[in-house]
């Protein structure tokens, strides 16, 4: 029944979605408006979760004085003064969550992203090699695009912007379709063993 | 003549060897110094993604409906806050009605930050020229609900104002009552879940707006026809500040630090590969 149950579930939840999609007609509609909006509501139920998790897992470091604990005290009170000001003052505009969000949280979270820059820079110059003719290729691939991704491409020669709508548009497309139909086919594929069945690792175990 | 060769292969060396700490400095002078000058470039539009965009958005006749979905966070603010200003000053200018929503939970405040801003500076209502929905969860499969009925998905907006109270919704009642779906996406949920799901299971023409570093994914959809146009990083911004005629736009200021930040990078690539030949050549590891 352990097994039994959730592939059963699997099966006729799969199918109905599936149905959804080529047959637009009640009582198929019904069923599948409703299930969108129950996975909605789980997905909801999972945000609660993985807060119910974060602070777990924080409290938990301070408490047994893991690695860089030192740093939980700042998610914790980060995320509780978030939660709490958000609770008593609303996350609508011009209210001090979305001041915060707007002062605080905007500005770390940009810098943290643009840290990225940084480490491009130092990664590309030691492991960016011209070791062979493919690298070689892949280098000259890389300076057109960073140099047609700017004004000074066009300063430079003004082919440049040309030779990477170019470069984008005939070998990047070729090579992103061919992942793209390998992905799809994967997802299709895997989507079917698990309606049917035969993939049952998301049921956890080894079964 | 060989002794210059000499000092010439220890100086390439020494910075094969570099600190990384002098790069970071570099690049982040590279950066700092064009935005404290104030040092603009100019930024010529060719036959881009970002100008089909443009195009497209400009031949929209008045009072038409466009969905602008904010599917990203502060991380990537840099590059999509300015094309969300760009899109919506070109929008509301046009007096097309904009309704904003979020697959990314922060990307709800965003979208209230640019849609808000833009439309007090052109004079534009709330919930009679623009309305915010809001965030919900649940990516690809709240939209393919949204394209059965959008009011079962947002009965209220951001803000808890009742959907049937907002006069600009009058007509709005599932996807397909858009004349344009405009996503900024700074990953997954984005740009793929709106053209599957709202562009080739609904019919509605999507365009978009991404990250530097995605933008070479999409090109597929874009020669397929799957999305209209599309802004890639900031300089896809820029193109569209250009195009739109915004004067001191934040992306075409970002244009001169990051024009200087490629070369930096490139010249710092060059320094590296000279530095493994040299190596290579004395019989190195490299």
């Amino acid at each position: 029944m352990r097994l039994i149950l959730p592939l059963s579930i699997t099966f006729v939840t799969g199918m109905i979605m599936v149905l959804h999609f080529f047959v637009p007609h009640q009582p198929i509609k019904f069923l599948g408006d409703n299930l969108q909006e129950w996975y909605m509501i789980v997905a909801s139920a999972a945000i609660f979760l993985g807060a119910l998790n974060l602070m777990h897992v924080h409290f938990r470091k301070i408490k047994l004085k893991l690695k860089n604990w030192k740093y939980s005290p700042v998610t914790i009170i980060g995320f509780m003064l978030m939660f709490v000001t958000g609770l008593i003052y609303g996350v609508t505009a011009a209210r001090p969550f979305d001041f915060m969000f707007m002062n605080m949280v905007a500005p770390m979270g940009a810098t943290m992203f643009s840290l990225l820059a940084f480490f491009v820079a130092s990664a590309a110059f030691r492991a960016f090699r011209a070791s062979n003719w493919r690298a070689t290729l892949l280098l000259t691939s890389a300076f057109i695009v960073m140099l047609g991704q700017v004004p000074i491409g066009a300063m430079i020669w003004d082919k440049i912007p040309l030779a990477k709508v170019w470069l984008m548009s005939i070998p990047n497309t070729a090579g992103q379709r061919a992942v793209m139909i390998g992905a799809a086919m994967g997802v299709v594929s895997t989507s079917l063993r698990m309606i049917f069945g035969i993939e049952r690792s998301y049921l956890g175990g080894t079964d | 003549m060989a002794s210059i060769l000499e000092k010439l292969e220890k100086i390439l060396e020494k910075l094969g060897n570099m600190d990384r700490r002098i790069i970071f400095i570099l690049i982040a002078l590279s950066v700092i110094i064009p935005l404290t000058l104030n040092l603009i470039f100019p930024n010529p539009v060719g036959a881009e993604p970002s100008r089909d965009m443009y195009e497209y958005v400009d031949a929209l006749p008045s009072g038409s409906d466009v969905l602008l979905s904010f599917d990203y966070d502060p991380s990537t603010m840099p590059e999509l806050q300015p094309m969300a200003i760009a899109l919506v000053t070109h929008l509301m200018r046009k007096d097309i009605n904009v309704v904003g929503m979020a697959l990314w939970p922060q990307g709800a405040s965003l979208g209230q930050e640019v849609m808000s801003s833009v439309a007090d500076s052109l004079g534009k209502v709330q919930y009679e020229d623009w309305c915010n929905l809001g965030y919900k969860t649940g990516g690809g499969i709240m939209i393919v609900r949204l394209g059965s009925s959008m009011n079962a998905v947002f009965p209220t907006d951001r803000d808890n104002l009742s959907w049937d109270e907002i006069p600009m919704l009058e007509y709005i009642s599932d996807l397909t009552s858009f004349d344009l779906i405009i996503t900024l996406s700074a990953g997954d949920p984005g740009i793929p879940a709106w053209v599957m799901m709202a562009g080739d299971r609904f019919g509605v023409p999507v365009g978009g707006g991404c990250t530097a570093v995605s933008a070479p994914q999409f090109y597929a959809y874009l020669q397929t026809g799957q999305m209209v146009g599309m802004l890639g990083g900031l300089k896809g911004a820029a193109d569209y500040e250009t195009l739109v005629g915004i004067q001191d736009g934040q992306a075409v200021k970002g244009m001169a630090p990051q024009s200087i930040a490629h070369l930096v990078i490139m010249s710092f690539i060059i320094i590296g590969n000279l530095a493994y030949f040299t190596q290579k050549k004395k019989g190195g590891r490299g």
